[in-house]
């Protein structure tokens, strides 16, 4: 085994058998309502992420179900107008601020990064937990308003008419406001912690891209979500103090808004989508059994995302009034976002050719996900042209489009990361019969409810209409029956996942044989992730070694609780 | 639980390799904070770009209605007041321990006076009828925006006020810990943070008074 150097220190090494089926471990290490709600572990905070996500992820999705079914025919079906105004914007703002900027970085990213970096803990785990209930009680505020009087300005809550509507705006954006510093601080730190808190030996260039998909991630969060706060903040002033910077009627500017809200908000676009590209990383490398390829045009190709994907705002605002040498401008730049993203599509691609392709239930997520996000991609950049997008503007093909970027990315993305490291997470294993059906169920659900919105939308149908001409029912109907389906994909998701729960197969500790060190640790792992202080001496997809090499971790830590096994090999090694 | 420390130092959290890790884990979290706060009175700032940009001779006016001298006193004021903490971090790490109560005592005596004064000019304004957005009332700006420069007056200066209130509660949570000895050149993490926090809240003032008081 070849050694690595880095700053000169030597350390006593030696490799750890990972136990099988531990009887203790994270998840049974200490019990009671308590033991959760104010715990500092991050595994436990990330499941507690995950259950709060998954709650309004069934919370946002049937709305979006009522929504669907209002629009089976164009008549008057289930509820008025101004019902389905509410309904699409709340539909919007739980989907956008309370489950899909959480779900990957907070769930899985909480759950994951600390042990994929072999570190204890997340740098600071008292602010991590403090991050939780922030999220808890923006959530709060946010169901408040949904019982006084839910808000129906679309989840842009654009100015001016989210200064005149009658609807519960301020308490709504509290709880905007106050779930921004939840994302603020898990982004602090987990940068942070990717900077300080590595194990030793573990470079940069040997973090999984996981790790550098959420490092960037971290960085937009960091950087943009004060923008929003400070925006909400303005229009939380400006409707009750009448403060005039938005608010045309007191000679403030409706698009200077626009502006401040789309600073963070596109960004928050990437937010969502670049942790989706971490999981998809780890899941094409580890079921094609290669190294990845492009390791740095992956990696840094997330940071450009972050870069350049912060300069794109106005090209939301073409129609706006904004000036044409911006709209111009914003275009061209819309464009660049498109190089990186398809940078990391085609080292998917090169990273599957000629692997040994495994499609287990991940891995056929992972496809589903090229498939769909290269739609949601390539329509993306046809939105970014100025002619198209004065056409299509305000049309299904934006909702089309963001659907299958956010959906048939980042979702799909998410259910794949899920099933993935659900046995690292719970110690059980799922159906994977049942796993692959519901994810064909998914697919062509998905499909059927989106892609006949991208034909409505070329024709003209505009978006957050409770009504349309006859001429679109064919297609408003195919679109209502594909999100049944979707609907019935994601309920066998949730009786197997809790059947697993219940009663499913004990995991072994590396059930994919991956070789990150989030998997060289038991299923589930212990209370403080290792039973040692691992050693990185191999890169994150050193598929030709075996796992055993990736085992590694310094003898004689005084912090390691208990060392199992006899020693294999001892070496003296540089790290 | 991340209570069980280490025996050779007490204030190593169980999951640092070691001391060196921890601080500097913390110092880079607080300046990550510090730039989070840079950008939340970014967009703040943009809007006084964006507005003056438009309305250049509204901002020379309504500027007059503000007191410069007062706004100098404050500036110094501040300026001091960074100087005594920083001096209260220099205690921490000579482990001063008396020296670190008093000059923290004497931060938060400057930044009380900084208040005291920003109280009374906001007294006069309120006085004059110039109130933020839709309750400016005052007539002796002859412009149909003067209330739209006072909002972003009252929010940039209200906002910065907001954060001298929460820095005095930090300094004061920083003298009752350093009178039961907590800080000394082994660990004074709480005081070097609460410092950086501070000149922040100093810089940002060193910004605005002259984008406000001293337009012409």
């Amino acid at each position: 085994m070849s050694a690595a150097t880095t700053n000169g220190k030597t350390l006593k090494v030696r490799y750890f058998d990972i136990e099988e089926n531990p009887t203790e471990h994270y998840l049974n290490a200490e019990s009671g309502l308590k033991s959760w709600l104010f715990t500092v572990d991050h595994k436990r905070i990330g499941l507690m992420y995950l259950a709060s996500i998954a709650f309004f992820f069934f919370v946002g999705g049937v709305l979006a179900l009522v929504l669907r079914t209002e629009l089976f025919t164009p008549a008057e079906n289930l509820m008025t107008a101004e019902t389905y105004n509410r309904i699409f914007t709340v539909h919007g703002a739980v989907m956008v601020f309370l489950f899909i900027i959480p779900s990957i970085p907070a769930a899985l990213g909480n759950f994951l990064l600390p042990m994929m970096l072999g570190a204890k803990d997340v740098a600071f785990p008292r602010l991590n937990l403090a991050s939780f209930w922030i999220y808890s009680i923006g959530a709060l505020f946010t169901l408040v308003s949904l019982g006084v009087n839910p808000v129906d300005t679309g989840w842009t809550f654009y100015t001016p008419y989210s200064v005149q509507t009658g609807s519960a705006v301020i308490l709504m954006t509290i709880g905007v406001f106050i779930m921004g510093f939840s994302s603020i601080l898990t982004g602090m730190n987990f940068i942070v912690t990717i900077h300080k808190m590595r194990a030793p030996g573990m470079t940069w260039g040997r973090m999984p891209l996981f790790l550098w998909a959420m490092y960037a991630t971290s960085i937009i969060q960091v950087l943009a979500t004060p923008v929003l706060a400070i925006t909400l903040a303005l229009l939380i002033m400006e409707r009750t103090l009448g403060i005039g910077i938005f608010d045309p009627a007191l000679g403030g500017d409706p698009v200077l808004y626009q502006h401040f809200f789309w600073f963070y908000s596109h960004p928050a676009v990437y937010i969502m989508i670049v942790p989706a590209f971490g999981v998809i990383s780890e899941l094409i490398a580890t079921f094609s059994r290669k190294t990845i390829f492009g390791y740095w045009a992956i990696a840094m190709s997330s940071l450009a995302i972050a870069f350049i994907g912060s300069l794109v705002w106005g090209h939301h605002m073409f129609v706006s009034g904004q000036s044409e040498l911006s709209t111009v401008i914003f275009s061209f730049l819309t464009f660049f976002v498109g190089i990186p993203t398809g940078i990391k599509i085609f080292n998917w691609l090169a990273t599957m050719h000629k692997g040994s392709i495994d499609m287990k239930t991940p891995m056929l997520y992972a496809c589903i996900f090229l498939f769909l996000f290269t739609i949601g991609g390539v329509t993306g950049i046809m939105l970014g042209a100025i002619s198209v997008n004065v056409q299509l503007h305000d049309t299904y093909y934006v909702v089309a489009h963001f659907h299958y970027v956010m959906m048939g990315g980042t979702v799909m993305a998410f259910l794949g990361g899920l099933h993935y490291w659900w046995p690292k997470m719970t110690g059980k294993m799922y159906s994977e019969f049942w796993g692959r059906i519901s994810a064909i169920i998914i697919f062509i659900g998905f499909n059927l409810t989106f892609l006949p919105q991208f034909i409505m939308g070329s024709q003209g149908m505009p978006r957050r209409y409770y009504s349309y001409i006859e001429q679109f029912q064919t297609m408003h109907q195919l679109s209502t029956i594909g999100s049944y389906i979707l609907g019935v994909g994601f309920v066998i998701i949730a009786v197997y996942l809790a059947h697993s729960l219940m009663k499913g197969q004990k995991a072994p500790a590396n059930p994919w044989g991956a070789r990150t060190l989030d998997w060289m640790t038991s299923s589930p792992p212990a209370q403080h992730n290792f039973n040692y202080q691992p050693v990185c001496n191999n890169g994150a997809y050193d598929f030709h070694k075996p796992i055993a090499d990736f085992t590694l971790g310094i003898a004689e830590d005084e912090h390691a609780h208990e060392q199992k096994g006899d020693t294999i090999k001892q070496q003296e090694q540089n790290v | 639980m991340a209570e069980a420390h280490s025996l050779e130092n007490p204030r190593l959290q169980h999951h640092f390799r070691n001391a060196d890790q921890q601080f500097s884990s913390s110092k880079l979290g607080m300046w990550l904070f510090l730039f989070t706060e840079i950008m939340f009175f970014g967009g703040l700032f943009v809007a006084y770009i964006v507005y003056r940009a438009w309305n250049p001779e509204l901002f020379t006016m309504a500027a007059s209605q503000l007191d410069t001298v007062l706004g100098a006193v404050n500036t110094v004021v501040l300026i001091g007041s960074s100087l005594t903490i920083a001096l209260a971090i220099r205690a921490a790490q000579t482990d001063k321990q008396k020296q670190i109560v008093n000059y923290l005592l004497m931060t938060i005596l400057l930044a009380g006076v900084f208040l005291v004064i920003k109280y009374f000019e906001y007294m006069h304004k309120f006085d004059l009828g110039i109130f933020p957005g839709a309750f400016y009332t005052f007539e002796g700006i002859d412009h149909p925006k003067a209330n739209v420069f006072f909002s972003i007056y009252y929010m940039m200066t209200g906002l910065h006020g907001l954060h001298v209130v929460i820095g005095i509660g930090l300094m004061i949570w920083l003298v009752v810990r350093a009178k039961m000895g907590d800080y000394s050149s082994k660990w004074y993490t709480p005081v070097e943070m609460t410092g950086l926090y501070w000149h922040l809240v100093d810089i940002i003032w060193i910004f605005l008074f002259p984008l406000m008081y001293l337009i012409e």
